[in-house]
């Protein structure tokens, strides 16, 4: 068995006398596709805020391979190699596609002011490799064609795409991912669901929040369910889904219809 | 911004060619203004020194998009400092090579005292806080008179040494090559090499990985955090860059007026400077410098056709010149604003976030 990549030992979040997050305790193993489902408002994006460091002060402690990762920033986070993507896109809308995945690179460079101004040999080697690897991850997540027109004039699906890309551009082990599949037609999601086992095979583990069921049934290994900020239930996909309680949280909610028709679907 | 490397050679051609002209235009830029009047050329050189505080306030503005109304604070600090290291004030007469880059210092080390409180504030609200932080200073220089005289307060500083370099003394006129080069040519061509390094410099940040990171926090900071941009040295770097140019452009002006008063630096000054960036094109230091280069002369040049345009059309002076040119400044600027919202010479960037906000 794959050694644990991330590790989060009773992860808890309040927000005034809301708790949204309580006692989440999970472990992803290193190569994994692991998903992070629940109903709206379960704390999944939650989750995500505190683990990539934007949400100071929660309890509990999760560690990258070991290494504590508990109230670090989120540039700091992102340098241990953690790297995300977000529900709502934030991109950096008026830069072009190319300048956004060189800005990624920013974290694995150094060139500071002196070199900006003076441009010896190693930053112009620096500047070329950045542009370089940019315009390669453009190419890898399919749209270096669009490498120049500004990200936020890109179709919404590429838009999700170019995400990925300036995620994977800060050398990430971990990949969470936040409703990658959201707003995407059957063929684009068969096309990203292509693009995860990709990068899973490359060697990059993925957190993934979807509420795609077909999607997260489809690639994921292990599935956590969050309900109210509670983990119910963990598992393969196939299990999960039988599981009483998953059931319950979801027919009780808005989109019990997308669990009928994963299961009505699934092999 | 990296998308123009394929240029065609005629294309290339003709920019080279319009280097060259430029260049001979800036070279013989002095001797004819001191043809129309010796005036012109201190116009000059404040107007340069206004696009050296513009360039600055670029950075801070137009690169991390930071709204800071307190800007002339840096050109105060510089010139103060010049003046405090070279005149009979103390009696400390630094050589001007050693004492603007002190002066640049002191004034980061300001930019890094206002960046570090205001690194969660943004928007409106860093822009009360900076404009506060200029009049701070202002007010500071203004009674540090007392208990112990360092500014000399309202009375301000005078006799402050003239630049010297390499034995060139830039306040006598010196015959050269059959040419006069008074004091204010000499300190123009000063300016213009100075002018020229800092657009060099400001061009190659544009274009570089602290570039980009300044663009990232402008555009989104939550994004620019999770994508590892360590955001707090990143701005407090925009800062400190912004206060350095401002704290060089105070030192000149301090050695080429030769006396300095709090008077100088006050609210309206930072305005003006903001003015020159916004106009010229935000983010676009070839932008920024025509704004500050505009902005500098049409005032002077009203100042010197209101009166004589009235003589013509009715026979007297209706309105005081020094009124209807304010109206007509501001005017100009209302209707650019209208007709050119991203600036005169916008940044490609900069247009789309007006366009899509």
């Amino acid at each position: 068995m794959e050694p644990v990549l991330l590790e989060c030992r009773n992860v808890a979040k309040k927000f005034g006398g809301v708790q949204a997050l309580s006692g989440v305790t999970f472990a992803i193993r290193r190569g994994e596709i692991y998903g992070l489902i629940g109903p709206n408002g379960a704390g999944k994006t939650t989750l995500f805020n505190v683990l990539s460091g934007i949400y100071a002060r929660a309890e509990g402690r999760f560690f990258l391979e070991g290494r504590d990762l508990t109230g670090l920033a989120p540039d700091e986070v992102a340098a241990c190699g953690i790297a995300r993507t977000f529900q709502n896109i934030r991109l950096f809308a008026n830069l072009s596609a190319l300048e956004n995945v060189m800005i990624g690179r920013h974290v694995r460079t150094r060139a500071g002011v002196i070199g900006a101004i003076v441009r010896g040999a190693r930053t112009r080697a620096e500047e070329a490799a950045i542009e370089r690897r940019a315009i390669e991850l453009l190419d890898y997540v399919g749209i270096r064609a669009r490498a120049n027109d500004a990200a936020g004039s890109l179709a919404y699906g590429d838009q999700r795409r170019l995400e990925i890309a300036r995620a994977l551009a800060t050398e990430p082990r971990l990949l969470a991912l936040d409703e990658p599949a959201a707003g995407m037609n059957a063929a684009e999601t068969a096309a990203l669901r292509r693009l995860l086992e990709r990068i899973r095979a490359d060697g990059i583990t993925i957190l993934l929040i979807e509420h795609d069921m077909r999607l997260v049934m489809a690639v994921c290994d292990r599935v956590l369910v969050l309900d109210y900020g509670v983990p119910i239930a963990e598992g393969a996909p196939a299990e999960v889904r039988r599981d009483a309680r998953v059931i319950e949280a979801y027919l009780g909610g808005p989109i019990a219809g997308d669990v009928a028709a994963a299961g009505a679907v699934a092999p | 911004m990296n998308t123009g490397s394929a240029r065609p050679m005629r294309h290339s051609a003709a920019i080279w060619g319009g280097t060259v002209l430029l260049a001979v235009a800036l070279i013989a830029l002095p001797f004819a203004l001191t043809a129309v009047g010796t005036a012109w050329v201190r116009i000059t050189n404040l107007a340069i020194l206004f696009v050296l505080l513009s360039l600055g306030l670029n950075i801070v503005v137009g690169f991390a998009g930071l709204l800071d109304l307190g800007y002339i604070a840096f050109y105060a600090v510089g010139a103060y400092a010049y003046a405090l290291l070279a005149s009979p004030h103390f009696g400390v007469h630094l050589p001007f090579w050693i004492a603007v880059p002190i002066g640049a210092a002191i004034a980061a080390v300001f930019g890094i005292l206002l960046g570090a409180p205001t690194l969660k504030l943004r928007g409106d609200y860093l822009a009360i806080v900076t404009l506060g932080f200029g009049e701070i200073v202002r007010i500071i220089l203004n009674n540090l008179s007392q208990p112990i005289n360092i500014t000399n307060g309202p009375q301000g500083i005078t006799l402050i040494d003239p630049i010297r370099l390499g034995g060139i003394d830039f306040a006598k006129t010196e015959a050269f090559l059959g040419l006069a080069f008074s004091g204010p040519v000499k300190y123009y061509y000063l300016l213009l090499a100075v002018m020229l390094a800092v657009i060099f410099i400001g061009v190659r940040l544009q274009n570089s990985r602290i570039g980009r990171a300044w663009e990232a926090i402008r555009e989104d900071e939550i994004a620019a955090r999770s994508m590892g941009i360590n955001t707090a040295r990143i701005k407090l770097l925009a800062f400190a860059m912004g206060a350095t140019f401002g704290g060089i452009a105070g030192g000149m002006f301090s050695a080429i007026q030769g006396f300095i008063s709090p008077e100088s630096f006050v609210l309206v000054e930072s305005i003006m400077v903001l003015s020159m960036v916004v106009l010229g094109g935000m983010g676009n230091v070839w932008g920024v410098v025509l704004g500050a280069v505009l902005l500098s002369f049409v005032p002077e040049l009203l100042r010197y056709t209101v009166e004589p345009v009235q003589r013509t059309l009715f026979g007297r002076m209706l309105i005081e010149p020094e009124v209807i040119r304010m109206l007509l400044f501001g005017l100009a600027l209302v209707l650019i604003m209208i007709f050119r919202p991203a600036g005169i010479w916008p940044s490609a960037v900069r247009k789309r976030e007006l366009a899509h906000p």
